[in-house]
């Protein structure tokens, strides 16, 4: 008897393995081309939200890649990109998994993504300690190149970061818009929200203005009607909702059932063709670039999406088209599929000419150093205001 | 001590399955991906079984299992990466500590509400699974270390597949022993008919606190070894979702069978790596809608679960005398319905 | 002390939508002993329809609810009958599976692209925003709807339970099903309609709520449909006037945490008065102790 179950102990085993065998098997052998297809091959993963809560952050970034790719030929120096895209969904530990698929089993050498800070810090952690070069078009907190004081070497980054945004916020509201006071609004669990309410916060009380009120949420709450109630009888100027376009949304409208009349104020998150353009009318956030610039890499940048999209690209399409091409460029100088050396190359950019920016270069935080735009919702579309240091 | 025919070929079993799985990670036909899978799924085994010690073999419906698994990542993680220096001796340190916190918090919550019956019982349970998902998300204003909503990354990754094989293994012997003995006969007992055992004298308030205590702590067992194999914590990965995934394998696996929960725990952790393998980029989206059905399918088909109440002989301590007409092994655990 | 009162219409709003809800969970345990995990997302389902109807399609709102509540009713109905009615004498941790995994399917398809899609949308609102002040509180038309739509069904729901035969019916299936079916009630038939009900009244919730909080997406099921279960099993599973209790001592517990203490603690304080109640009353506040027969 303990021989019969001992023997169908190790089939079923023997098949539970064998499934994972043959699907293992199957994965191996995509990983097994890279170099058998003559000639230097080169691979580059994409990590982006392409669905999930900030879809349409994905969906514009990854037009913005393929876009660069074209433009490039699909190829750097002597190598012939192979670009491998994964969803992370927005969601911190899904960045994980897929970053984790990347690199061990892909062998990337270098990664462009993600795009919020939210699953942008994780895949660092994991990129930087696996040798593999990660540039992001989009994530601004200061904890993604940084960590307790140390630099993640590997790690880059496209755009400005939240302290500069922040203090150009609170500027502008202290100085454009005139505020006295201010309400802030931020998500508890997301470092690109809680950095920017404090460095907004920071910014403004320095200036001489002052905070009434600040309330962290959680990522699901839906129901703002008991803080937003108890911001109403506070009656701020401005109302400072760091967060991502869909919540941004909700909030206001809900703001605005309980009579605060303030004028709302946001971040680069607000970036989306999916934010409600009515409720927020009026209000104001501070962004990346604006296809209303007048210099000729936007107005080319926007003619060249529109003839192969048939739209005006927004932000997360720029930076991570600029992103890219940082990336690329870095490949071409180092000519190698080697991450170190493309490190190095990065990191010693000098003077590129991107869309968002004419004269990039990093910091020794892997950050550039560039301007921030203020836009302002009206009548359903952005309209261009002002670009401040 | 004697041990038994059956442990011996137990483990000789188990070192075949090890010796596979070594020359499959040689010849590299197991990439570390899909030994992640499979790590992964081992430290699933020994949250699974923890539940099944507490329902499946006490009859106790606990929805906030993910809650205690959680409590031990968090502990052994926060130990290790702030006290540790990165050594085998650390890991086991901390994952020690991780059971004997969520056994410590299983004792102290277990006591006033296992009193409750069935359903409210896994109510309360799932009630405190998401008092603990707040708390993870704002410990970090008490001890900044731990991360908070955004989570905790850095603790050292020191487990591995031998590592963990052994400990799973260590776990199903203490819960096959657990299980054939007089406290485990004590537990079915209180599952089949609570009223009936306490007239036979048995204190069921004793061994409903011991299993669930037991449960939790292997529970936090498990969490701590994941937190020393998976670079990141984030509480959303503790939620009543993840209890109902506990839930879902020991059932699907059969109540008041260990072989069952075995099982169905690795198929399951396999299942959805092995839909997205299949499925590729392009159907991704369909990977939920497909889990979905296999398990609605699965349990219309086969309610009882895949083992319930059947025990693989060789999992048992001893070859029991008790046998069905069919012959097959029955053990005296039984399906609890 | 306006503030005050102000937060508790903003928790009644809250709780009368969680009764809605509530009331459906009740009423199928009630009847089959099932915890119907997949009710929540029945409600996403009637928030999506509702949308549809009024946004999309351009129908007059009450006809978009009505539209939802009957498409909701058929969903109910058919998923008693492929998910539940062929287990419903297995163990009923069996039903508990299937709804479980009947809820993670509504979820996942929905958001594939051809069906819902995966995407947040925002709801604009098919009416217009009111504010009035009533003896100096700020109500909005919104708020009022809400109440009065709820005590009206609730109304419709005692009369057709208490008043009807199919009400009758159910209350008989509910305390014992062989027993009806002697009796000659067509057991299944009743199961049905309770189901049917119960999933109109989470469409009618779902409606509302996507005009109270003007966003749909299809995992927005999962938290209602937990506290809306949770504020059923608190006024006692199986009893309707507590659900509707259990629901807005949610609601109004929630709120004042929100509003009060910390935003970021309302569940987990909301879940311990749960606990604690369940320990002093362990069949929930309505609930009768059921005395078990040795």
């Amino acid at each position: 008897m303990v021989r019969k179950n001992a023997k169908w102990f190790v089939v079923s085993l023997v098949l539970v393995l064998s499934v994972a065998l043959l699907v293992s098997g199957c994965g191996q052998n995509n990983a097994g081309q890279q170099g058998a297809a003559g000639g230097k091959v080169i691979k580059i993963g994409f990590v982006a939200p392409l669905t999930g809560d900030v879809k349409t952050f994905g969906e514009s970034a990854k037009k913005g890649f393929d876009l660069a790719l074209e433009q490039a030929g699909n190829k750097a120096g002597d190598f012939t990109i192979q670009p491998v895209v994964v969803d992370d969904r927005n969601d911190a530990t899904e960045a994980v998994n897929v970053a984790t698929k990347l690199i061990n089993e892909d062998h990337v050498a270098a990664i462009v993504g993600s795009l919020t800070s939210l699953t942008t810090i994780p895949i660092s952690e994991l990129a930087n300690s696996n040798k593999v070069v990660e540039i992001s078009g989009t994530a601004t907190s200061p904890k993604v190149t940084v960590e307790n004081g140390k630099r993640k070497d590997y790690i880059f980054r496209a755009c400005f970061i939240d302290p500069t945004q922040g203090t150009v916020g609170a500027k502008f509201a202290l100085n454009q818009l005139h505020a006295k006071t201010a309400a802030i609004l931020y998500d508890q669990g997301n470092d690109y929200t809680i950095g920017l309410a404090k460095n907004f916060e920071d910014a403004f009380t320095q200036g001489g203005g002052k905070v009434v009120f600040k309330g962290a949420y959680a990522k699901g709450d839906v129901d703002f009607s008991a803080v937003l109630t108890n911001i109403a009888q506070l009656k701020p100027d401005i109302l400072y909702l760091p967060d991502y376009y869909q919540k941004v949304s909700l909030i206001g409208k809900q703001a605005r059932d309980k009579g605060i009349k303030a004028t709302f104020m946001g971040g680069d998150g607000w970036d989306s063709s999916d934010l409600d353009y009515k409720t927020m009318d009026g209000g104001y956030f501070t962004n990346h670039y604006s296809g209303q610039d007048p210099r000729p890499e936007v107005q080319k940048w926007v003619q060249d999406f529109k003839a192969k999209y048939g739209s005006e690209p927004d932000s997360f399409a720029t930076l991570t088209y600029d992103a890219t091409n940082l990336l690329l460029n870095a490949i071409k100088t180092a000519n190698s599929n080697d991450p170190t050396k493309i490190k190095d190359a990065l990191q010693a950019t000098k003077g590129f000419s991107a869309v968002s920016g004419s004269d990039i270069s990093f910091d020794q935080d892997g950050n550039p150093v560039k301007p921030v735009t203020i836009l302002q919702v009206k009548d359903g579309k952005y309209k261009f205001i002002a670009t401040m240091k | 001590m004697k041990i038994s025919r059956q442990t011996i070929i137990l483990l000789i079993l188990a070192a075949v399955f090890y010796a596979l799985v070594k020359c499959l990670q040689l010849t590299g036909v197991l990439s570390q991906y899909w030994q992640l899978v499979l790590d992964q799924a081992l430290v699933t085994v020994i949250g699974a079984l923890g539940l099944s010690l507490i329902y499946g073999f006490t009859g106790q419906f606990s929805l906030g299992h993910a809650a205690f698994y959680g409590l031990g990542a968090y502990t052994a993680g926060v130990i290790d990466k702030v006290y540790g220096n990165g050594s085998i001796l650390f890991f086991f340190i901390s994952i020690l500590a991780g059971a004997l916190l969520a056994g410590l918090v299983a004792l102290i919550i277990g006591l006033p509400i296992l009193r409750l019956r069935s359903d409210y019982l896994g109510i309360a349970t799932l009630g405190f699974g998401i008092i603990v998902r707040v708390g993870m998300e704002n410990a970090n204003k008490v001890i900044p270390v731990l991360g908070g909503a955004t989570g905790m990354s850095g603790t050292p990754q020191t487990a591995n597949f031998d590592l963990i094989f052994v400990l799973v293994l260590v776990v199903i012997l203490l819960v096959r022993n657990f299980i054939f003995s007089t406290y485990g006969r004590a537990c079915t007992s209180i599952r089949e008919d609570e009223i009936a055992a306490d007239l036979m004298g048995i204190d069921t308030t004793r061994y409903k606190v011991l299993s669930f205590v037991l449960g939790c702590a292997l529970a936090g067992l498990a969490g701590g070894i994941y937190a020393h194999r998976y670079p990141f914590l984030h509480p959303a990965s503790f939620d009543f979702l993840k209890s109902f995934d506990f839930l879902l394998i020991v059932v699907l696996g059969g109540l008041g069978s260990m072989t069952g929960t075995i099982f169905t725990a690795i198929g399951w952790g396999f299942l959805l790596e092995v839909l997205r393998a299949v499925l590729g980029e392009n159907f991704i989206d369909w990977r939920g809608v497909i889990y979905a059905l296999i398990l609605i399918v699965a349990i219309i088909l086969r309610p009882q679960g895949l083992f319930s109440g059947k025990e693989l002989g060789l999992l048992l301590p001893r070859p029991l005398p008790l046998t069905t007409t069919s012959g097959k092994e029955r053990t005296h655990a039984g399906t609890g319905n | 002390m306006e503030h005050v009162l102000e937060q508790i219409i903003n928790g009644l709003q809250l709780g009368f939508m969680y009764a809605l809800i509530a009331l459906g969970y009740t009423m199928v345990y009630g009847v089959v002993q099932l915890i119907n995990f997949a009710h929540g997302d029945v409600f996403m389902v009637g928030a999506f329809i509702g949308y549809f109807g009024f946004a999309v399609w351009g129908l007059p709102l009450p006809l978009a609810i009505i539209n939802a509540m009957v498409v909701c009713a058929l969903l109910g109905v058919i998923i008693e009958r492929i998910a539940y009615r062929p287990l419903r004498y297995a163990p009923k941790i069996a039903a508990l599976i299937s709804a479980l995994g009947v809820s993670l399917f509504l979820e996942y398809f929905s958001s594939l692209k051809f069906v819902f899609g995966p995407d947040y949308r925002v709801v604009p609102r098919p009416i217009q925003e009111v504010h009035w002040h009533v003896l100096g509180l700020p109500i909005t038309n919104i708020q009022v709807m809400v109440i009065v739509v709820v005590l009206v069904m609730l109304l419709l729901l005692q009369l057709l339970i208490y008043r009807t035969r199919i009400g009758m019916a159910m209350r008989t299936v509910a305390v014992d099903h062989n027993a009806a079916r002697l009796m000659g009630v067509n057991v299944d038939t009743t199961i049905s309609v309770t189901f049917a009900i119960g999933s109109a009244f989470a469409a009618l919730g779902g409606v509302l709520y996507a005009i109270a909080y003007p966003q749909i997406q299809p995992f927005m099921g999962i938290m209602p449909g937990l506290k809306a279960f949770t504020a059923a099993v608190l006024g006692g599973i199986g009893i309707i006037p507590g659900a509707v209790l259990g629901a807005l001592i949610m609601g109004q517990v929630e709120t004042l945490t929100a509003a009060f203490i910390s935003s970021q603690m309302r569940d987990a304080i909301a879940f311990t008065i749960l606990i604690l109640v369940l320990l002093i009353r362990p069949t929930g506040i309505l609930g009768r102790s059921q005395t078990e027969k040795v």
